[in-house]
């Protein structure tokens, strides 16, 4: 993968908690790795039940053009954002799907990984609240983006201690499922 | 290694309210408006925490009025706004220009005219900060691209306030306000920081609130603590009071733009990327200037002799660094997302205004380094 720029797009619906999980990412890069990071997101009528959509690109360079307009890694959380979004992932590569809510309908030339990221959530902690940072750590498994440490150290800044435990949790379980892809 | 604690990752309107809390603001009045709300929600947290004062107005002319009743009290103030709240306040902008009341005004640009594109881009109110309130007068209007700067221009937009008893226009834009990045916060001392200069003359001396220094400053007396004077729109003289007389009313006039105009070498910031050999010059500001340098960086790596002047004041518009730096360019574009509000600046600055041309954006978008590259193709005569 090309590591000098990476253009992300975390897609999903309002409350699955994609545009959160964007920010802890590019967070962890920026905070805790030294790297660059800009964060954005759509607002408006499309952030209200629709497809939400948030773009983050992570570099060593200064981004300067803060949108991403081919992402080389998608992730989509919900059928209706695969739809919309899947024809702009750059060919090769890297679209993330949970297999619950998304059912591949045109391949395009991408590594396609469905994953049952939902479905194991709710098997092994019971709570889809953290459903986005199992999501995140399949997306850390899959691609060693930034350390797992990272991102713990930026849960730890934005979430209340008794909650850690049970991110921390959904953040391994994410990792695993990732790098048995990976 | 970097200090971590003093790196955020955060907003750019929550820049601004660093760079605000860093300049010493300790009063804000508001009114929340798309795209600029979170300088007012993360102000309303941080203020009172600081022995601040943060006050949710009725509208935006009140808003601006309670900054300025503030700032003459001895307060470092802030208000911000989009389009819309920036047209209500410009009454009151008029009468801080008149009354020489330092105070910020950030307005988060989004499109317009009238509610416009609440939600998205725009640069479309560089004019109405110029000219937004009636009569002769100049003002202060400064601008960034990063979030490193939007904190560096909101200090000098406080300090410019506070040497110049002015009002201080900062025109962002929805992009640069919603956009997260890494923000450095300056230690204490890095930056400079203006106090307000106050009077010397003790109680129950006649103190003269429009009478300058030598240096050309007023000092000021906190409204209401130990002097009387008086403070209004009118043409006025030294005292404060009203005052027709022509020759009073032609000083003053004279003093309230001259202040400005002849201090442009101090008020005029900006950044050059690539200009020393640039056969092409692009002439950008705020987040629209992202967007050039990116092009700008990519020509270059394929030999092309391109650089961008980012302008970081655009009132009092920098028309000598313009000219100067625009005078071995075969063709100078213009990189904004308005129907071509800076490029007529440029135009009447350069020697060879047909050279000037407008590469613009106007649906909501943020203009894209392939935008721009069309446009140079265009004028390349290469075709798209």
């Amino acid at each position: 993968m090309e590591t000098e720029r990476i253009r992300l797009v975390f897609s999903g619906s309002g409350g699955q908690g994609v545009i959160t999980a964007a920010i802890i990412l590019a967070k962890a890069a920026v905070i805790f790795e030294g790297k660059n990071a800009t964060q954005s997101q759509s607002y408006g009528a499309a952030a209200r039940g629709g497809a939400t959509r948030s773009d983050v690109l992570i570099s060593e360079q200064d981004i300067l053009f803060p949108k991403v307009i081919q992402p080389n890694i998608l992730i989509s959380l919900t059928q209706e954002s695969y739809n919309k979004f899947a024809p702009i992932l750059r060919p090769g590569g890297l679209l993330l799907m949970d297999n619950r809510y998304v059912t591949m309908e045109k391949k395009v030339a991408a590594n396609h990984v469905a994953l049952p990221m939902f479905d194991t959530v709710m098997k092994e902690i019971g709570k889809p609240i953290v459903f986005n940072i199992c999501m995140l750590g399949t997306l850390i498994g899959l691609t060693e983006l930034v350390k797992p440490e990272s991102i713990l150290k930026v849960l730890e800044t934005t979430i209340p201690r008794d909650f850690m435990d049970m991110n921390k949790k959904a953040l391994e379980l994410g990792m695993e499922l990732g790098a048995s892809e990976a | 290694m970097t200090n971590t604690s003093n790196i955020r990752f955060i907003q750019g309107n929550e820049a601004c309210v660093e760079g605000a809390l860093y300049a010493g603001i300790n009063f804000f009045a508001g009114y929340p408006i798309t795209p600029s709300t979170e300088i007012a929600e993360h102000l309303a947290q941080r203020l009172p925490a600081i022995g601040g004062k943060f006050i949710q107005m009725e509208d935006e002319i009140a808003s601006m009025a309670a900054i300025i009743g503030a700032s003459l009290t001895g307060s470092k103030v802030m208000t911000a706004t989009s389009g819309p709240g920036f047209s209500l306040k410009q009454e009151a902008l008029g009468y801080a220009c008149m009354a020489e009341i330092p105070c910020v005004i950030a307005n988060v640009q989004r499109g317009g005219p009238s509610t416009g594109n609440p939600t998205h881009v725009s640069q479309g109110d560089v004019n109405q900060a110029r000219w937004g309130t009636h009569g002769d007068h100049s003002i202060v209007a400064l601008t960034a691209s990063n979030h490193q700067d939007v904190f560096k221009m909101t200090v000098e937009a406080f300090n410019i306030a506070e040497t110049y008893r002015t009002p201080v226009v900062l025109l962002f834009d929805e992009v640069i306000g919603h956009m997260r990045e890494k923000l450095e916060i300056p230690e204490r001392g890095e930056l400079p920081v203006v106090d307000r200069l106050r009077t010397s003359v003790p109680k129950g001396v006649d103190y003269h609130p429009y009478l300058p220094r030598e240096d050309g400053r007023l000092p000021m007396s906190d409204f209401g603590a130990e002097h009387r004077y008086n403070v209004t729109g009118l043409f006025h003289d030294m005292w404060g009071f009203p005052n027709n007389d022509p020759q009073v009313v032609s000083d003053l006039l004279r003093h309230l733009v001259d202040k400005i105009e002849n201090n442009w070498e101090n008020i005029c910031f900006y950044k050059e990327h690539w200009l020393d050999d640039a056969d092409y010059v692009l002439i950008s500001y705020g987040s629209s200037a992202r967007s050039a340098k990116h092009i700008a960086r990519n020509r270059r790596k394929r030999g092309m002799k391109i650089g961008v002047l980012e302008l970081q004041t655009i009132w009092p518009f920098p028309t000598e660094i313009v000219r100067e730096k625009c005078a071995n360019a075969k063709a100078v574009m213009v990189v904004e997302m308005n129907m071509g509000q800076v490029v007529t600046q440029v135009k009447s600055a350069v020697d060879h205004p047909e050279k000037v041309f407008l590469a613009n954006r106007i649906d909501g978008q943020l203009i894209s380094p392939t935008d721009i590259k069309t446009t140079l193709r265009m004028i390349q005569g290469k075709g798209v």
